[in-house]
C-alpha cells in the first residue's frame, strides 16, 4: 500500500493502543468500532504512520486520540473536506475517516454528497447513534419519527435521512452498513472498505447506551439480517442495493450493499498525480515553463 | 508633468469592449510603455454599461488617472455619460450611422464614423469597434504594423480570410482618419522597456506557483475568480492540483487537510466566501497548519456590489475566528506586489506555522498592470520552515526539508520552545505519529479539554503559541515614509491605494503644496511604534482608505491612539481618481473639513 520506510516488525493490537484510553460512557457502541478498526489495521499489516485517522467533532469523534496512528480532530462536520486534502496531497496514505450521524449527515451534509460524488478514495466509518450525545441528547437528522429528546420533548416529527440510500444516490462506490454488536463481521467490512480503491460508506450502528432508549443492542438484536446470508442478493446491483436500502422495522440489513470497481477515485483521474504524491512532487516550477507563463503575457 | 494617454471604450457587456482593450494594452506594452487598465462594470452578462480604461505613457503608470484623452463610445449609452466629462484636447471616435453625440466642451474633437460605408457591417458584426480601433491608433501616432500584428494574433485561430478581413477593416479607419481627423499633439513614443501586462489575480495565482503551492481550490466567487481560472488553466505545466469545492467551508478545510499533509495550500475568495472560512482559520491556527486564504474585497456587506471595489474587509479579518491567535495579514500595494507578496506570507506562515491573510481589493484582482518581467521572479526563496516530511520512494524528498530522525517515541508535535514554534512533521514519517487537535491540547497533541481541563497546561499552551507573534514582528519588515517628514500634509493610506496617493502626492507637490506618504502593507503586524515615530512632527496627516467607517484608521487608533487631522474616504464603489484626493486635501488644509468623501462623477 505505502512506499517509504516499512516496519521491520509485525504490527499488533498493542502497538495501535492510543496515548490515552477512550472516555466514552461504559457500553457505548463505540469502544466496539475502535476496536474493529484496529483489528482491520492489523489483519492488513498497514504500517500505523501510513495511516491518518481524521474526525469530525461529537463522542464518536474522538477516536483519533485513542488509536496509534497519525490523527486529526478536526471541525464539527469538516472531517471529510480535510481528509480529502489530505488524501490529495499524499495518496500513499490510508485515510480513515470517523465520525457521528449530526456530524456527517447533518452539519456536514453538503461534504457528505460531494465526497461521495468525487469518490475520495478513503473509508468513511459513521457510528450512528440515531442522537446527539457529547451535547446531552438532542435529535439527530437519523432519530426516527416520534423520537423523544431534550430538543423535541414531545416527538421528533422530522423525518430521518436513509445514509444508505443517499450513499447509493450520490454515487458512492463502497457502501455498507455494520453493527458495533457484531466484531467480526465488522472488522471484514472496515478491510474491505480500506482496500476499496475510492471512497467508502461504512454506517455503523453504534448505541448510545446514555441518551438513545429506543435504539438499543435489544432492540437491534432481533432486527438485524446480513446481506450475505441472502443468497438472492447481488451487490454489484445498484437497484437491488437500493431496495435493501429501505428496509426498516422488523428486518434491518446490515453487509455490503454495493460495490463498484469501474470508476477511478479521484487521485487516479487527475494527471497531475501520474509522477506520484503531490507531497513528492519538485516544488519549484521548471524555469522554461515560468518562461512560458510570463511570455503568455507579453 | 509626466505624459500619459488614457483611452476609454464603453458600451453594455456583450458588445466587445474587451477585445479592442486587448489590442490596444498588447500595441501599448509593446512599445514599452507602461500601462494600467480599470473596467467598471456589473454584476450582469449581456447589457448594463461598462468602461475599460486603459492608461499608459513612457513613465510608470500606477492609476487610471483623472482624464479620458480618446473616449470610442459602443453605443448611445457610452456618449451620453461621458462624452460631457471629456476636456479639451480630448477626442470621441464613435459610429455615425447609429449614434449621436450630445453637447461636448470646446477643444473636444468629435470623429464620426460612417461605418456602413467603411466596411460591410452585414459580414462583420464589430466592424465599429475594428473601424475605431484603427482610427485611434492613426491619431495616438502608431504605425499601422502594430495593429495588423496584434490583430494577425488575436484572429489567427479564426483563419486567414477573418484575418484579412479584419486587417482591411482596421486599415480603412486608420486611412480615414488620416483624412479626416486631427493627430493628438504628442504621438505615444516608444521606449526600450518590456512589459507584462497582467491582472492581480493572474498575480496572485503565479505567484503563488513560484511560491510552491502545489494544492489551490476554490468556490467562484466575484472578484477572486481570476486567481482559479489561472491555476486551472496552468495547473498541468505547473504541477499544481487545482479543485473546484463545493462551498468556501470546503476549501477552507480542504486547503488544510493538503497543508497538513506537507504541500504548500491557498485559496482565495471575497468577503462572502471568506466569512464562511473563518471558523477553519481557527482550526490552522490551532493544529499549526499554515495556510494562506486571499480575500479579494469587493463593496459588502452582504452580496453587496460584486463587480465593484472597497476596502471593507479589514475587520472582518482582524476579527476572522473566535479565540485569541497568531495570524499575519498584508496587503499587497499594486499588482507587481500581488506576486511578490505570496512568497512571502508562504516563507512567513511555513516558519511561524499560523494562517497567511492577504487583503486584496478589486481593484488589483481585476485590473491590469504593465509590470517588468523581471519582478515576475519564479526563482525566489523558498522556506519550509522546521518541517519534517516522509521520505519519497528514492529516499529523497522534493520539498528539500530535513529527513525524519528517529525519535523512539519521544517526539512531541507542540514541545515548547521559546520561540513558540514546534518541530512539524506530517503524516506518513515513521517515528512521530500525532494526533492534532482543534481541542486545546498538550505538548504531545493529547487533548487537555475532554477531561481533566487543566488550567495551568491551557496557559503553557496559549503563551507557546502566542509568542510567535514576537518573531513575526521581528520577521516582517517595518513601513517607510516616502517624501519629507515635515512636509505639508502627509498622507497615510493601505494596500491598493498606493498608485493613486502616489500621483496625488506628485500634483500636490507640482501646485507648491509638499505631500509625503505611508503606504501600509503589513496589517498583522503592524509596526505601530515605527508608524508612530515616522509621524513624529507630521504637520498634517491625512488617512485615505477606500470604506465607509475609516476601517484602517480605527485600526490604527486602536494599536496606537494615533487620530489623524483628518479623513478621506469613498465607498461608492468605484476607486480614488488623483484629483479626488488631490482636492480634498486642498479642502482640509484650508480647515473647511477633516472628512472628505469625493464624489465619483463617472456613473459606470
Amino acid at each position: 500500500m505505502a512506499t517509504g520506510v516499512q516496519r521491520a516488525t509485525q504490527l499488533t493490537v498493542a502497538d495501535l493502543k492510543g496515548k490515552v484510553d477512550p472516555d466514552w460512557c461504559p457500553g457505548c457502541g463505540d469502544f466496539g468500532v475502535l476496536a474493529a478498526i484496529q483489528k482491520a489495521l492489523v489483519e492488513l499489516q498497514i504500517p500505523n504512520h501510513n495511516v491518518v485517522a481524521i474526525s469530525g467533532i461529537g463522542c464518536s469523534s474522538n477516536l483519533p486520540g485513542f488509536i496509534n496512528t497519525y490523527g486529526m480532530h478536526t471541525l464539527h462536520g469538516r472531517a471529510l473536506a480535510v481528509a480529502t486534502g489530505v488524501k490529495l496531497a499524499n495518496h500513499e496514505l490510508t485515510v480513515l475517516v470517523t465520525g457521528g450521524d449530526g456530524d456527517g449527515f447533518g452539519i456536514g451534509g453538503n461534504h457528505f454528497v460531494h465526497t461521495m460524488r468525487r469518490n475520495v478514495d478513503l473509508l468513511y466509518i459513521v457510528m450512528d447513534n440515531q442522537i446527539y450525545g457529547l451535547t446531552t441528547g438532542q435529535t439527530s437528522p437519523t432519530s426516527r419519527i416520534g423520537m423523544k429528546t431534550k430538543s423535541m420533548p414531545f416527538g421528533n416529527i422530522e423525518a430521518p435521512v436513509n445514509p444508505i440510500s443517499l450513499a447509493l444516490a450520490a454515487g458512492a462506490t463502497f457502501v455498507a452498513r455494520g453493527y458495533s454488536g457484531d466484531q467480526k463481521h465488522l472488522t471484514e467490512l472496515i478491510k474491505q472498505g480500506i482496500e476499496h480503491k475510492g471512497f467508502s460508506f461504512l454506517d455503523v450502528f453504534s448505541p448510545c447506551v446514555t441518551y438513545n432508549h429506543d435504539n438499543t443492542y435489544q432492540w437491534y438484536r432481533p432486527r438485524i439480517k446480513k446481506l450475505e446470508d441472502d443468497s438472492a442478493f447481488d451487490a454489484s446491483e445498484w437497484t437491488m442495493a437500493m431496495q435493501k436500502s429501505l428496509l426498516w422495522g422488523e428486518e434491518i440489513p446490515i453487509g455490503k450493499f454495493f460495490e463498484r470497481t469501474d470508476v477511478p477515485s479521484l487521485h487516479a483521474a487527475e494527471p497531475v498525480l501520474n509522477e506520484g504524491p503531490l507531497l513528492h512532487l519538485e516544488p519549484r516550477v521548471p524555469a522554461d515553463v515560468a518562461q512560458g507563463f510570463i511570455e503568455e503575457l507579453m | 508633468m509626466k505624459q500619459t494617454f488614457a483611452v476609454a471604450i464603453g458600451g453594455a457587456a456583450g458588445q466587445g469592449v474587451a477585445t479592442p482593450g486587448d489590442i490596444f494594452a498588447k500595441i501599448f506594452s509593446r512599445r514599452g510603455l507602461s500601462l494600467n487598465a480599470y473596467n467598471a462594470y456589473q454584476s450582469i452578462i449581456r447589457g448594463g454599461h461598462t468602461l475599460l480604461t486603459i492608461r499608459t505613457g513612457p513613465q510608470p503608470v500606477t492609476n487610471m488617472g483623472d482624464r479620458i484623452d480618446l473616449l470610442i463610445p459602443l453605443n448611445q449609452d457610452t456618449m451620453d455619460r461621458h462624452l460631457k466629462l471629456l476636456r479639451s484636447g480630448a477626442a470621441c471616435i464613435y459610429n455615425a450611422d447609429t449614434i449621436k453625440a450630445g453637447p461636448a466642451a470646446d477643444g473636444v474633437q468629435l470623429c464620426p464614423l460612417p461605418v456602413s460605408e467603411l466596411a460591410d457591417i452585414t459580414r462583420n458584426k464589430v466592424a465599429q469597434n475594428t473601424l475605431a480601433m484603427g482610427a485611434g491608433l492613426h491619431m495616438m501616432g502608431i504605425g499601422f504594423a502594430a495593429l495588423e500584428e496584434a490583430l494577425r494574433e488575436q484572429f489567427k485561430k479564426k483563419g486567414e480570410a477573418v484575418v484579412t478581413e479584419n486587417v482591411g477593416v482596421a486599415r480603412a479607419g486608420y486611412d480615414y482618419a488620416a483624412s479626416r481627423f486631427t493627430a493628438f499633439p504628442s504621438p505615444l513614443p516608444k521606449t526600450e522597456k518590456r512589459y507584462a501586462v497582467l491582472s492581480g489575480n493572474t498575480a496572485m495565482a503565479m505567484g503563488g506557483a513560484a511560491a510552491g503551492v502545489k494544492f489551490y481550490c476554490a468556490y467562484p466567487m466575484s472578484p477572486s475568480t481570476g486567481v482559479l481560472h489561472w491555476m486551472a488553466a496552468h495547473a498541468r505545466k505547473a504541477g499544481i492540483m487545482v479543485r473546484q469545492v463545493e462551498d468556501e467551508i470546503g476549501v477552507i478545510n480542504m486547503t488544510i487537510g493538503a497543508a497538513h499533509a506537507g504541500v504548500r495550500s491557498m485559496c482565495a475568495t471575497s468577503g462572502g466566501g471568506f466569512a464562511l472560512m473563518s471558523e477553519g482559520l481557527g482550526m490552522s491556527a490551532m493544529i499549526e497548519t499554515p495556510v494562506v486564504v486571499i480575500d479579494c474585497q469587493r463593496a459588502g456587506p452582504s452580496t453587496g456590489v460584486p463587480t465593484k471595489t472597497e476596502q471593507g474587509d479589514l475587520w472582518q479579518m482582524l476579527g476572522a475566528a473566535f479565540g485569541d491567535y497568531p495570524r499575519i495579514i498584508a496587503a499587497p500595494l499594486d499588482i507587481a506586489d500581488c506576486f511578490k507578496l505570496i512568497p512571502e506570507m508562504f516563507n512567513l506562515v511555513d516558519r511561524f506555522q499560523c494562517p497567511g491573510l492577504v487583503l486584496c481589493d478589486l481593484l488589483l484582482s481585476e485590473g491590469r498592470l504593465g509590470v517588468d518581467p523581471k519582478d515576475l521572479d519564479f526563482n525566489t526563496v523558498i522556506d519550509r520552515g522546521e518541517i519534517i516530511l516522509p521520505l519519497d520512494g528514492n529516499g529523497a524528498n522534493g520539498n528539500g526539508a530535513g529527513a525524519a530522525v528517529a525519535t523512539n517515541g519521544s517526539y512531541k508535535r507542540y514541545k515548547f520552545t521559546e520561540s513558540g514554534i514546534s518541530p512539524r512533521a506530517v503524516p506518513g514519517v515513521p517515528g512521530h505519529i500525532h494526533t492534532v487537535a482543534t481541542d486545546e491540547h498538550m505538548e504531545d497533541g493529547v487533548l487537555i479539554s475532554d477531561e481533566f481541563t487543566n488550567p495551568i497546561k491551557r496557559r503553557a499552551m496559549m503563551e507557546k503559541r502566542m509568542r510567535k507573534v514576537a518573531g513575526i514582528e521581528a520577521a516582517v519588515p517595518r513601513p517607510t515614509l516616502w517624501g519629507p517628514r515635515e512636509a505639508d500634509v502627509t498622507l497615510i493610506g493601505w494596500g491598493s491605494t498606493k498608485g493613486v496617493i502616489e500621483e496625488a502626492c506628485e500634483m500636490l507637490n507640482e501646485e507648491g503644496i509638499s505631500a509625503s506618504q505611508l503606504q501600509i502593507r503589513w496589517l498583522v503586524p503592524l509596526h505601530g511604534e515605527a508608524i508612530l515615530g515616522l509621524l513624529e512632527g507630521a504637520r498634517h496627516t491625512i488617512i485615505v482608505e477606500n470604506n465607509y467607517s475609516g476601517q484602517f484608521a480605527r485600526y490604527l487608533r486602536s494599536e496606537t491612539s494615533f487620530v489623524p487631522d483628518g479623513n478621506i474616504r469613498k465607498y461608492d464603489g468605484e476607486p480614488f481618481m488623483p484629483h479626488h484626493i488631490v482636492q480634498a486635501v486642498k479642502e482640509q488644509l484650508a480647515g473647511k473639513t477633516h472628512l472628505s468623501v469625493p464624489m465619483h462623477e463617472i456613473m459606470v
